[in-house]
């Protein structure tokens, strides 16, 4: 094999008393596609930031075409050739596709020619499956299409290695198969490519090598031929993971009714989507699940569950009560539970600490006086975390310091904390590793052995068909079809989510 | 506790900095002004900080200007802005003035407090407006708050050139006095009156309700992430009100002070523009109670400069706004670099 594009050798980064990196050997060839494993906190977002440059190492050194480079800042990281594909885009949503890339080449002339940079933006767009509209405003693109912007952005502007972090984290299933053509593409042509992620299926299919990371250091390395799941798995995590009982399985009898929707409609504003006709019912000790692809309603139906955005036609009627009308805080203190898709934009205050964020949302429960009373809120939520095996974290640092599994832990500990009636969880797996993922199915199937409903909004079709006792498939905000567990089959139901066949009640 | 008292030493570290570069760049207007900064500076301290009368004098000056100054910082804690303290300041003391007028007759143990909360209902109702403004989601509570600015004194201009005008003293439209029975008391046979303790209560309210207080949390939730607030149920709209109310109200107990413990009387220039100074106070300040503190007596002192360089040096009293204005361009330039001080 000829030398590799970037060779790194002993990096190794400090925060505090934790060694994010310790000691990372790796070699990225020209022409791969090579994935970086592990769980939360495993080191992959310390790495790739060393390479891109927002860090620096405190030891260890870093190769580039065999001459020694430390970037200092993303834009020297970018003059070498290293590019990165953020979970969140860097993009400017008024602004068109062509400007925004435009903003970004290093080489833009005084007077932009955007007829030259159009014609460049389409081929390579042709070359590697990227095809944008140069003209849409990024406003108006889905999220896969915003993807292809970031990495067309790398591409004119010469990258030549491409860190992409989580990039599947944001997409819908079949946005995920594009992006796997796309590598092979690069591939194809010389690129190489550090894909960031801890979901093992896409692992399989598509990386040539595998580096699994474990607490800052390499815990292995496969090529893709000899790797299987559980080897893997038992890299990530040091251990076998424990086999899984099978699913309950079989015919349960669904308790009262907690919600029913009857009828409900919501107008949409902005990019939102427009819900219509919904009747949709969750009752005691059910998990309902709701399959769709990104942007067919789902977010709109939590809120609209949830009180955020006002009924414009039908009823919600809450254990029995009609509750079309009630305020979000009305509906928590009935024992509604929100676990959202973003914890930390929409159920956290990043600038307040552990403890406060968690005494937000429990209404009137810990009131003492004018004040909070503290003790009770702490063994409460103590205990929260306990049922659930969570570690209890620590309380005074700003919740945004918490990592992202951490985060989500303490808005299921706080959300999950009071027994909820109904738990709407929106994508609550998103961004976990298999281990947290795992806990927090298991919690999801605790609550409905305690009789609480859930409705579960996911696009993991494998999750849903775990957990779901009945599935509903949203699509373009209506209910496109129903299903009860064990009827339906993955290919039916994604072409239900997709709109590629009528709706079709089972 | 060392650690906050090390923050706190800092930031006073930085207030300082700023203050002596301020006055280093004031300095070469005031030599294109042919006037020795030296000399004009000396003059300013030793009056300012070396005489009783001058010492006497920045405690008056601070007591409206910690009023204006925790009437924007409350709603800051909401991510709300509040330009409309001058305004408020003159509702305050509309209001007040109103009460001392039509209940003239009142012992002060009754008059008082009630011309006192009249201030404060003054100027929270005034800043209520644009507070319900900005919850319906109408109008943007930082042009609402600026435009009342220039209504609050024409009303008080109505008052004092119609009903309330003082007979036969002067062509000078002012009110009558007030009863004596309104009249806040002076401390220590000063012109310091009892607002003072007013504006330092406020300013331990305004420390005790955000930061030990459930409500407190509830509106800090609100200016750190108001969709997640909303999410959790915190009633959000409520507060935007609540805060603003109260913001104003604090400034219309700063308008109800100078009316009643200073000048005796309602009269349209009642503030030299002491709203717009707490504005200034409260930004640079960073909303914190201490900062406040410290700001509330550096431009207590710049004013008064602003005196003394009248007296002493024959310069206009505006050219204080200049240095103002040197403070705000230079806290404003390494404000990038501290990243978001707040």
């Amino acid at each position: 094999m000829a030398d590799p594009l970037i060779e790194i050798r002993g990096l190794t980064k400090r925060y505090g008393p934790v060694l994010a990196n310790d000691g990372i050997d790796l070699d990225l060839y020209g022409g791969e596609v090579h994935a970086l494993l592990g769980e939360n906190g495993a080191g992959k977002s310390t790495l790739s930031k060393l390479l891109y440059g927002f860090t620096r190492p405190d030891a260890g050194w870093i190769h580039c075409d065999g001459r020694p480079v430390a970037p200092r800042t993303p834009a020297e990281a970018r003059a070498l050739g290293i590019g990165m594909v953020f979970q969140n885009f860097m993009l400017i949503p008024a602004l068109s596709v062509l400007e925004n890339i435009a903003l970004f080449l290093p080489d833009l002339p005084a007077v932009v020619r955007p007829r030259d940079l159009e014609r460049r933006i389409r081929e390579v767009g042709a070359r590697f499956g990227l095809q944008v509209d140069p003209a849409a405003p990024v406003r108006q693109l889905s999220v896969g299409d915003r993807q292809k912007v970031e990495i067309l952005k790398l591409l004119l502007a010469r990258a030549r290695v491409l860190i992409f972090d989580e990039p599947t984290k944001v997409l819908a299933p079949h946005e995920v198969t594009g992006l796997f053509e796309v590598f092979r593409a690069l591939r194809a042509e010389g690129y190489a490519i550090l894909f960031i992620t801890h979901k093992l299926p896409e692992v399989m299919a598509c990386a040539d090598r595998i580096t699994v990371l474990r607490q800052g250091r390499v815990a292995g390395g496969f090529d893709s031929g000899q790797a299987d799941p559980a080897a893997l798995v038992a890299m990530m995590f040091g251990e076998p993971l424990a086999e899984r009982p099978a699913p309950e399985a079989g015919a349960r009898i669904p308790g009262k009714p907690i919600l029913e929707l009857r009828g409900a409609a919501a107008p949409a504003a902005g990019s939102e989507t427009a819900l219509r006709d919904l009747d949709l019912a969750v009752a005691e000790g059910e998990i309902v699940g709701v399959a769709g692809v990104s942007g067919s309603g789902q977010k709109e139906l939590g809120d609209l569950i949830l009180g955020l955005r006002p009924l414009g036609a039908g009823s919600k009627r809450f254990q029995g009560e009609d509750a079309s009308r009630w305020s979000i805080a009305r509906m928590r203190a009935a024992g509604t539970a929100f676990v959202p898709e973003d914890p930390l934009a929409m159920a956290a205050v990043p600038g307040l600490s552990v403890r406060e964020n968690l005494a937000l949302g429990t209404g009137r429960r810990y009131h003492k006086g004018p004040g909070m009373d503290w003790p009770a809120l702490e063994s409460a939520m103590a205990g929260s975390f306990a049922a659930m095996d969570f570690p209890v974290p620590r309380l005074d640092p700003p919740i945004a310091a918490l990592s992202g599994g951490n985060l989500q832990r303490v808005v299921l500990a706080r959300e999950l904390a009071h027994a909820p009636r109904l738990i709407i969880a929106l994508y609550p797996t998103r961004g976990l590793d298999v281990r947290s993922a795992r806990a927090v199915r298991d919690l999801l199937g605790r609550a409905r052995a305690a009789g609480s409903g859930v409705l579960l909004i996911s696009e993991d079709l494998d999750e849903l068909a775990e957990l779901s006792d009945r599935l509903l498939v949203l699509y373009a905000g209506r209910i496109a079809g129903e299903f009860a567990r064990g009827a339906w089959q993955a290919e039916q139901v994604g072409h239900l989510m997709t709109g590629s066949e009528a709706a079709r009640h089972a | 506790m060392p650690e906050s008292l090390a923050r706190a030493g800092r930031a006073l570290l930085r207030h300082a900095l700023v203050a002596l570069a301020a006055l280093a760049m004031f300095a070469v207007i005031l030599l294109l002004a042919h006037k020795d900064p030296i000399r004009a500076y000396l003059d300013t301290f030793r009056f300012a900080l070396g005489s009783a009368d001058g010492l006497i004098e920045l405690v008056v000056r601070m007591t409206p200007l910690l009023l204006t100054a925790v009437a924007v910082a409350l709603p800051a804690r909401l991510g709300l802005i509040n330009v409309g303290g001058e305004g408020q300041l003159y509702m305050g003391a509309w209001l007040a003035s109103a009460g001392a007028f039509l209940l003239p007759d009142l012992p002060a143990r009754y008059l008082l407090p009630i011309v006192i909360v009249l201030g404060f209902l003054g100027g929270a109702l005034w800043a209520a407006i644009p507070g319900l403004l900005r919850a319906a989601r109408l109008v943007n509570e930082t042009i609402a708050t600026l435009l009342l600015n220039y209504v609050a004194p024409l009303i008080v201009s109505y008052y004092i050139f119609g009903p309330w005008r003082a007979k036969g003293s002067s062509a000078y439209p002012q009110s009558p006095l007030y009863p004596d029975a309104a009249a806040l008391p002076p401390l220590f046979g000063t012109r310091i009156h009892a607002g003072l303790f007013i504006a330092l209560l406020a300013l331990l309210f305004y420390w005790v309700l955000l930061e030990k207080t459930r409500w407190g949390l509830e509106m800090r939730a609100i200016g750190g992430n108001s969709e997640a607030a909303q999410r959790l149920g915190i009633p959000v709209a409520r507060w935007i009100v609540v805060a603003l109310a109260l913001g104003g109200g604090l400034a219309g107990l700063a308008g109800m002070g100078e009316a009643m413990g200073i000048h005796g009387r309602l009269r349209q220039g009642l503030s030299p523009g002491f709203g717009f100074t707490g504005f200034l106070i409260s930004w640079l300040a960073g909303g914190r109670p201490v900062g406040i503190l410290v700001m509330a007596f550096l431009f207590a002192l710049l004013t008064s400069a602003g005196d003394t360089l009248q007296i002493t040096q024959g310069l206009p009293f505006a050219v204080v706004n200049i240095l103002l204005a040197v403070i705000l361009f230079i806290v404003l330039a390494r404000r990038p670099a501290a990243g978001g001080a707040r």
